[in-house]
């Protein structure tokens, strides 16, 4: 018995209909509904393995990357299905941005690694004036804007994380995908990232995966609880974290287990 | 949209304790402020007052409860650690304090609506001295909050005892004042009410203030604990 209690109003930037995702025969994800409001937070977690990661991927198709993967079910992004026979997943990954675990720029100037993006997608436009305004999305630009010619690998995990936000930024998507974007970080890289998060989503919807409970407390406004696959609960983040309505929810949240 | 446009490190946290430490703030002197006014109407034997305090009190105890739920979120959420706890947990029991402090407004002023109708009963010098001493108390335990300034707590923390001077000899008057005269009974009693309830206000003044000094310099200072201390430093 799952809990379900966020509904978009009206207002959901993405909403999944009996999502299942199948590796092969093992069902990763079973039948998942639900809706993730516009310009909010929503975290996803769960012990590992929950599959939280591969709910995530499915919101830009990153999933047909995997050969044995499949996606039944609806997820639908501004009232079209994503998996829909017509949509370019290279369009989809334009509008649904997505940053990863790993900080992994392009091993070219920092100014490219920006740039690259509205470049092929031939946005016609000031390109510099791109670059400036997602390097200050993503609180970057003050500590790179004297050396945009310099190699991105020469930042710092965390500012070539925040270079990585910028990236995505860059090619104006609506939705940001954040799959464990400060776990390989120090807590000081992490908090940035985490103010950032703050920022952001007055302009964007974010849905982060983290395994960090503390972080999907500190910087999100619902919270998605999974477990073997399943949603179990949803509700907003403070609920959650002070009075789950599952007590599965509330075992996992209080490190009974997982 | 930038936050590296500034040097200054902003936190997310600070936003949000800000804004609960303002509405404990905004508690605080509503509260100050119905114990003022029920002691202005034990003054003018004016129930009208008397009564629309009474009725005020529920908006200390709605802020008492956001407070809470706010404090608590913060404390799942944000994780906070050293003055940003200390800060939190004294909130909560700041605002317990300050919630009772409206409740002794709210008996003040139910003696001040039987005192009305009561026999009256001279004005007593020790009595005017007495709530000056306990509001004044509470006003400056809550300006010690607004400056984290663990001086002017400690300074709060001194003016108890006379307070509690003040009441007993409030009580022995009233009684010497019942003895004489039955017609003072009634309104003797409701003085010595109102006293107590002055004495308790005086009392949550100075756990305010301690609470000041744990928030500021992680220490704790009750339960005359540390009276040696306290003399010391203001001996000088």
């Amino acid at each position: 018995m799952a809990t379900i209690l966020v509904t978009a109003g009206g207002n959901a930037a993405l909403e999944t209909r009996d999502v299942s995702v199948f590796y092969g025969s093992n069902e990763a994800i079973k039948q998942v509904s639900f809706e993730i409001p516009r310009n909010k937070v929503v975290a996803l977690i769960g012990p590992s393995g929950c599959g939280k990661s591969t709910l995530l991927r499915c919101f830009n198709r990153m999933n047909d990357l995997v050969p044995s993967a499949r996606v039944a079910g609806e997820v639908l992004f501004q009232g079209e299905d994503l998996y829909g026979d017509h949509v370019d997943p290279v369009e989809v990954r334009r509008r649904i941005g997505m940053v990863f675990q790993k900080p992994n720029p392009f091993p070219k100037s920092i100014y490219d690694n920006v740039a690259f993006g509205p470049k092929i997608n031939g946005i016609d436009g000031d390109i510099d004036a791109i670059v400036e305004q997602s390097l200050h999305q993503a609180a970057l630009w003050d500590e790179v804007k004297d050396r945009l010619g310099d190699s991105a690998l020469e930042l710092s995990g965390g500012q070539q994380q925040r270079l990585c936000i910028a990236r995505a930024l860059a090619v104006t998507p609506e939705i940001l995908l954040m799959d464990e974007p400060a776990s390989a970080l120090d807590p000081i890289a992490t908090a940035k990232i985490e103010e950032l998060i703050h920022q952001l989503v007055a302009d964007y919807t974010i849905v982060i995966v983290t395994h960090n409970m503390q972080q999907a407390a500190r910087v999100s406004d619902y919270t998605a609880y999974l477990y073997l696959g399943e949603l179990i609960e949803y509700n907003d983040t403070n609920t959650i974290f002070t009075a789950p309505a599952e007590k599965h929810t509330e075992d996992y949240v209080t490190g009974r287990f997982g | 949209m930038s936050p590296a446009d500034s040097d200054r490190t902003f936190r997310h946290f600070d936003q949000e304790l800000g804004a609960v430490r303002e509405l404990l703030l905004t508690m605080a002197s509503q509260a100050e402020e119905q114990v003022r006014a029920a002691l202005t109407a034990v003054k003018h034997r004016d129930a009208q007052a008397a009564i629309h305090t009474i009725e005020a009190d529920h908006k200390i105890d709605a802020l008492e409860i956001e407070i809470e739920e706010r404090a608590i979120s913060l404390l799942a959420r944000q994780q906070p650690m050293a003055v940003d706890l200390r800060m939190l947990v004294a909130i909560l029991k700041i605002s317990n304090d300050v919630e009772r402090v409206g409740d002794h407004a709210v008996n003040i002023a139910q003696c001040a609506r039987r005192l009305a109708e009561a026999f009256p009963i001279a004005s007593l010098d020790e009595f005017d001295t007495m709530a000056e001493d306990a509001t004044g108390m509470l006003r400056d335990a809550i300006s010690a909050f607004v400056d984290q300034d663990p001086d002017k707590a400690r300074a709060v923390l001194l003016r108890d005892d006379k307070v509690d001077r003040s009441n007993d000899a409030v009580f022995r008057v009233m009684l010497a004042l019942m003895a004489e005269n039955a017609n003072a009974i009634v309104p003797g009693l409701q003085m010595m009410l109102v006293a107590r309830n002055l004495e308790r206000v005086a009392d949550l003044a100075t756990n305010l203030a301690e609470d000041v000094i744990y928030i500021v310099e992680a220490r704790t200072i009750k339960h005359h604990i540390a009276d040696h201390e306290l003399e010391g430093e203001h001996d000088q």
